[in-house]
């Protein structure tokens, strides 16, 4: 066989495609010759760390994936999950980290870009989106205008797109500041027996190309987001692809039109690694060879190189195997839609992945070996070091409880992101129910009278660096709770796991050890994992991040109009504490914030209370009992009252038995509810709370308009709200751009 | 029964947002025409849609209003059908001098998406009817450019003539319309465009119905409840 090479392969070429010595014996042993340029950058594409997962794969096995209601885990573009009646939801998170640091609007954009195709391509149409974005220490010269780019990326792309967001997170913090995290999350619904795989079937069939033209942009991109950023960034941002959304939405309803026609036998969008890791999915999963002709392929650009297309990560591009009796009427859909459509080659029986250009065969290499024989690594890694637990007597008290309290609840990570969610389109589609600002973003289910689905995006990192075995098993907890809070059975979840580089073994251990956490929460919390996505290397000149495992729930409720709410309680409702008083300061923002220090173990979580107390209010709002429900999370007892105050604009008299106040307000103790109850049912309730176990405490009493929890706090709703609302556009620099404009 | 017809151009989005609150409230599905058809079927109520058409990738609203499912509308309209543009819908029929003025960026230069009040300034004319004059509604906003814009001369006719449909209110005013324009009827008053979406405020489910009479008025369904 001879295969054309236009380049030496030099071993200053190998290692420039991140490939290490024992890696490229393995690929010269498979590729039973010396790889051209073309193959090597095939080989690199889909053996790095983001396309293989290689470091991580031997850990991600141990997750739970499996459930009554999965229906596709793990493997496929997207996970599946069934939600009755014929109906599942379609969902993923996954990490546009490194673009978006280096050019912020097109980064996010392409992210939210790239999550919606993973769920399209299934056959669901997209009915939410959610984002979690951590950024550097505010005061840092770059985070504003990462901040400012982000999110109008995200919105740029979603809002045309046309998907409401619904949810997200965005934290600070100075370990963010050079290796930002965008973390993009899609649901779709679709009906169980319409969702497409990506296994091609069938022997001698058209593979075909449609979306967007082929340009040079993203060439190299998978290769960039398995390595370490250093000074020389900026040489980075020709490999950032660029975003066009006004295509996706054509290609959306293009791809629906197609897949109810019939045509469709496999599809498979192109993400990272473009062309390459497509065809190769497609034809490894169907143990079939792929032939592909780049003359047929559409470019944008003159004079594209074999070794350009094949790694090309142009946006808005797909890959499809169709019947060929039905090529026509896949033509029209596509012509309607005015989208590029191309035969550019066929699957075949010889299990080969064979690639010609120009009249030459640039490429010939074995396809299962591409896509199962990627290397798995176990990495050494070392235990994580553990913190003696410490008492509330060792944290020094606020001076003043109510200057604190504002100041918490004005802090970077707790202050209103109206800044952010006003930015995107929260309400398109007409089925937003809950948005951001709540536990959890809701979406009834279009066609369904009373079915509704909520969606949480949720980690602690701070926790899960003091501790990352029960900082992993936080973030599955705290997600559980959001779901919960909404009366939402919480079903299943997307991982999104942010760690830095995974050669250095305590980084190492941080990945293994909240695995272990997230795979033990998950499983006591009835929550498998179902996709998920791994970025390592997050790491800027030797700095990594803070560890940063985000998880994805999405819950099920059955009747919206049960649902529970922040905010809607009424005067004269009795206020409920779900758990017990406040006990742990440690890693706290009260800690941060007030104290000045981020120090000591993380709060534990007790799985089993965690689950008791989760079914207790879960009951309780679905028997109609609860006026509003709130978590508490950050900030704790203190700050989960007055985001509810300022959420109903109402107040509330709290008289609450106390050892030590400040932790009793501020500490950051787990599985703890808010939960306002009619007063006439309230003795019932304390009833039913006796009977059922679990630990509760009637605190007090919701009223008009000011925030009193015993001699510690007496503010009025509305310095509440000032406090809360003010820090984001003041540091956009907002206010000072909205005085000029009056 | 009154027959809607919702026109689609590539890259509209809030087109189901639409066709739900037209089934929903008038209980008949509405008829679909595409951005290449050249005429339209007999309609009593036309309806161009938000999102961002084309992209919105040139003004927005430009590309489509040179769509030749366009010069239907605009016949459509010359013989005194009912024409509404919501949002992109409203930049569509400026750009295809169906309504006067225009909708630059947002003055604040982002996306805004929130809920707003709006001023029923004219409650005489069949879209405003089931609202009070000077009535202050609900109504939520999901714009880029929506920063309506009109030379003095046509402003002051437009309020001279009444066209001013709503405005902005309480201090909502989401993008620096000038005069707090949020809605305009045209002269003969048989178009309306506007920012806001009515249609994503119909019903319980969605907070509020404020939104609902807007179509009811456009369909002649409040008639027909006092008959």
């Amino acid at each position: 066989m001879t295969v054309t090479n236009t380049h030496p392969i030099t071993s200053e070429l190998i290692v420039s495609h991140g490939i290490n010595e024992q890696e490229y014996s393995r690929i010269l042993e498979l590729t039973e010759r010396e790889p051209t340029y073309t193959e090597l950058g095939i080989w690199s594409a889909m053996w790095n760390e983001h396309c293989s997962y290689k470091s991580s794969k031997k850990w991600l096995k141990t997750l739970p994936t499996e459930g009554a209601r999965v229906v596709y885990g793990p493997g496929e573009n997207a996970g599946v999950v069934d939600i009755g009646d014929d109906d599942v939801v379609v969902f993923k998170m996954e990490s546009h980290n490194h673009p978006s640091f280096i050019e912020p609007y097109q980064g996010a954009a392409t992210g939210v870009g790239g999550i919606l195709r993973d769920v399209f391509t299934m056959g669901a149409r997209p009915i939410a989106a959610m984002n979690a974005l951590r950024f550097g220490d505010p005061g840092h010269a770059k985070t504003r205008h990462l901040v400012a780019g982000v999110v109008s990326g995200i919105g740029g792309y979603g809002n045309s797109f046309g998907v409401p967001t619904v949810g997200g997170e965005v934290n600070f913090h100075s370990r963010y500041n050079g290796n930002i995290l965008v973390n993009a999350f899609a649901a779709g619904l679709a009906k169980r027996d319409a969702i497409y795989i990506s296994k091609a079937e069938g022997v001698g069939l058209p593979v075909v190309y449609l979306g967007a033209k082929t340009g040079r942009d993203g060439v190299g991109g998978a290769t960039m987001a398995s390595a370490e950023f250093d000074d020389s960034i900026d040489e980075k941002r020709p490999t950032v692809q660029v975003g066009d959304p006004f295509t996706e939405k054509c290609l959306l309803e293009a791809c629906l039109e197609l897949m109810a026609s019939g045509a469709v036998i496999a599809i498979q969008d192109m993400g990272a690694a473009g062309l390459t890791c497509s065809a190769v999915e497609m034809g490894a999963r169907g143990d079939l060879g792929i032939r592909l002709n780049l003359d047929e392929v559409p470019v944008r650009e003159e004079n594209m190189t074999a070794y350009e297309m094949m790694l090309s990560e142009s946006q808005e591009r797909m890959l499809m195997v169709l019947r060929p009796e039905m090529e026509d009427e896949a033509k029209a859909i596509f012509t309607k839609w005015d989208l590029d459509f191309a035969i550019v080659g066929l699957t075949t029986d010889d299990l080969r992945f064979s690639i010609h250009h120009q009249g030459e065969e640039v490429a010939n290499l074995p396809i299962k070996q591409l896509g199962d024989e990627a290397p798995e690594y176990d990495r050494p890694w070392v235990e994580p070091g553990s913190h003696s637990q410490q008492e509330p007597h060792l944290f020094a008290p606020p001076h003043d409880f109510n200057t604190a309290l504002l100041k918490l609840i004005g802090s970077p990570d707790l202050c209103s992101r109206r800044w952010v969610w006003e930015q995107y389109d929260t309400l398109i589609q007409g089925n937003s129910m809950q948005l951001p600002g709540g536990d959890a973003g809701v979406v009834r289910v279009d066609g369904h009278p009373s079915k509704a689905l909520a969606f949480s995006s949720d980690v602690t990192p701070r926790y899960v660096e003091a501790d990352p075995f029960e900082g992993g098993k936080q973030a599955v907890a705290e997600c559980y709770r959001n779901l919960i809070a909404t009366g939402a059975e919480p079903l299943a979840a997307t991982d999104n796991l942010n760690f830095g580089n995974p050669e250095k073994p305590e980084i190492m251990g941080q990945l293994v050890a909240s695995i272990r956490g997230i795979a033990e929460a998950c499983q006591a919390l009835g929550m498998p994992i179902v996709s998920g996505n791994v970025s390592l290397y997050n790491e800027t000149n030797g700095q990594a991040i803070l560890p940063t495992p985000t998880i994805g729930g999405v819950g099920l409720i059955d009747e919206h109009e049960r649902m529970a709410r922040v905010g809607s309680m009424q005067a004269g409702d009795a206020v409920f504490l779900i758990g017990t008083e406040g006990t742990h300061l440690a890693r706290s923002i009260y800690q941060r914030e007030i104290l000045g220090e981020e120090t000591g173990p993380a709060p534990q979580v007790d799985l089993l209370m965690e689950k008791a107390r989760g079914e207790f209010v879960l009951a309780a709002i679905r028997s109609d009992y609860a006026s509003a429900v709130h978590d508490v999370s950050d900030g704790g007892l203190a700050v989960a009252l007055a985001e509810m105050c300022m959420a109903a604009d109402l107040g509330m008299k709290c008289d609450i038995d106390i050892t030590y106040p400040h932790s009793a307000l501020f500490g950051e103790d787990q599985a703890r509810y808010i939960m306002t109850i009619n007063s006439e049912w309230a003795g019932m309730f304390a009833a039913n709370s006796e009977g059922a176990g679990v630990s509760f405490a009637q605190i007090g009493q919701v009223t008009d308009e000011r925030l009193i929890i015993n001699d510690l706090i007496d503010i009025s709703v509305g310095d509440l709200k000032t406090a809360h609302e003010s820090w984001f556009p003041d540091f956009m620099g907002e206010t000072a751009l909205a005085e000029a404009a009056e | 029964m009154q027959r809607t017809t919702i026109v689609l151009f590539p890259g509209s989005n809030r087109d189901r947002d639409m066709i739900a609150a037209i089934t929903k409230v008038s209980g008949a599905s509405p008829t679909l025409a595409w951005h290449t058809d050249t005429s339209l079927p007999e309609s009593d109520l036309v309806i161009i849609p938000g999102g961002f058409s084309h992209g919105d990738y040139l003004r927005s609203g430009a590309i489509a209003a040179r769509a030749p499912v366009m010069k239907a509308v605009s016949q459509a309209a010359a013989k005194g059908v009912r024409i509404l543009g919501v949002c992109n819908g409203f930049q569509t029929l400026t750009e295809a001098g169906l309504l006067p003025g225009a909708l630059m960026r947002n003055a604040r230069l982002t996306f805004v998406c929130k809920e707003v009040k709006l001023l029923v300034a004219n409650a005489g004319n069949a879209f405003t009817a089931g609202y009070r004059e000077s009535e202050v509604i609900r109504c939520p906003v999901a714009h880029h450019d929506g920063n309506y814009f009109a030379d003095p001369k046509t402003l002051k006719a437009l309020e001279d003539n009444n066209q001013v449909a709503f405005r902005y209110t309480e201090g909502t005013n989401p993008n620096g319309s000038i005069n707090d324009i949020a809605g305009i009827f045209n002269i003969n008053g048989n178009v309306l465009g506007m920012m806001p979406h009515p249609e994503n405020l119909i019903e319980p489910a969605h907070g509020g119905q404020d939104g609902r009479r807007l179509f009811e008025g456009a369909l002649n369904m409040l008639e027909t409840e006092q008959a």
